[in-house]
């Protein structure tokens, strides 16, 4: 294995870029908290509301892969 | 290292298809399940609307459900005149769905999992909103970027934050697509990997617990069954909000 200073840099760099998927956890779970809170209180709009989450866990968790996407790059280019 | 390693990201290098004629115009496996997408579609939707009956079957009803949830999105999103946009937010949509979806069968190629693919698509839904925006508004289109009952002093700070989040649109519609169809299927490689590394260090007993890797694909092959419909549907959703800033303006 080669353990020169450079590529050791790289792999603790790409390490540190997933980091950023801390930021989507906290973004889904607080849809998802947010979205059971709201079904309980109001249980006949369940489906109307299921259709934005679902939009909304796509859109945080494409923040997610935005930082693994800079992972992949500082690891293969 | 010795032995095998995971590979990764080798099952999205192109390659030429249809032999020396394909080599010549650099006809890719990506344009063949272009080709395979259209060809299905097509297919799909002749065969599922040549009987027209009342009580619809099971093609005719696959065919007609998909074309109303686009028909229901398109006009609650953008509004009454969503209909004259439906044709182009339904390509969209079902381009990207059945390139999601053939993605998925082993040794086939998710043309969605290319940038190129995707970025084309987003500029072209960026450039379309834009164009449609001074169609119907003419130079007021740009009062678009001025939002309303601010305070004049915070203008020079809003403007350009409004147009860099504008221009910023084709950038995030193309890589939210690209990510999320490269990191799928990265995740499915590395998970099969771990079970060709398992058996091949551990012996019999690593090929006994490749189960567990194996359990998780399966569980994997569902969440991406999930993602790629969800995606498509994103894209087109998102297609549907722009063409309704351009078309109201907020």
């Amino acid at each position: 294995m080669d353990l020169s200073a450079p590529l050791l840099a790289k792999d603790i760099g790409a390490g540190l870029a997933t980091i950023g998927v801390a930021g989507a956890g906290v973004g889904i779970g607080n849809l998802f908290g947010a979205f059971v809170s709201a079904v309980g209180r109001n249980p006949a709009a369940r489906d109307r509301m299921f259709r934005d989450v679902l939009l909304g866990f796509a859109l945080t968790e494409a923040v997610a892969l935005y930082a693994l996407v800079i992972a992949l790059v500082i690891l293969f280019t | 290292m010795a032995g095998p390693t995971i590979d990764a990201l080798s099952q999205f290098r192109l390659t030429t298809g249809l032999g020396p004629i394909g080599r010549v115009v650099n006809f890719t496996n990506s344009n063949e399940m272009m080709l395979v997408a259209v060809a299905i579609i097509i297919v799909l939707f002749s065969v599922g609307l040549r009987t027209r009956s009342v009580v619809p079957g099971r093609l005719q009803s696959l065919v007609e459900t998909l074309y109303e949830f686009v028909y229901g999105m398109c006009i609650d999103n953008i509004g009454e005149e969503g209909r004259k946009f439906f044709p182009l937010v339904f390509t969209i949509f079902i381009f990207i769905l059945l390139g999601n979806l053939l993605g998925l069968f082993p040794y086939f190629f998710a043309y969605t999992s290319g940038i190129v693919v995707t970025l084309t698509m987003a500029l072209f839904v960026f450039l379309f909103t834009t164009g449609v925006g001074f169609y119907v508004h003419g130079f007021r289109f740009l009062k678009f970027f001025v939002p309303d009952g601010v305070p004049g002093w915070l203008l020079p700070l809003l403007v350009p934050i409004e147009i860099i989040s504008y221009l910023s649109r084709p950038v995030s519609l193309s890589v939210r697509l690209f990510a999320n169809m490269t990191a799928g299927h990265v995740m499915l490689e590395v998970f099969a990997g771990f079970m060709i590394l398992l058996t091949a260090s551990l012996g019999v007993f690593g090929a006994v617990a490749s189960i567990i890797p194996l359990g998780l694909n399966v569980a994997l092959i569902a969440l991406e069954l999930l993602v790629a419909c969800l995606q498509a549907y994103v894209f087109a959703v998102l297609t549907c909000l722009y063409l309704h800033d351009a078309v109201h303006m907020h």
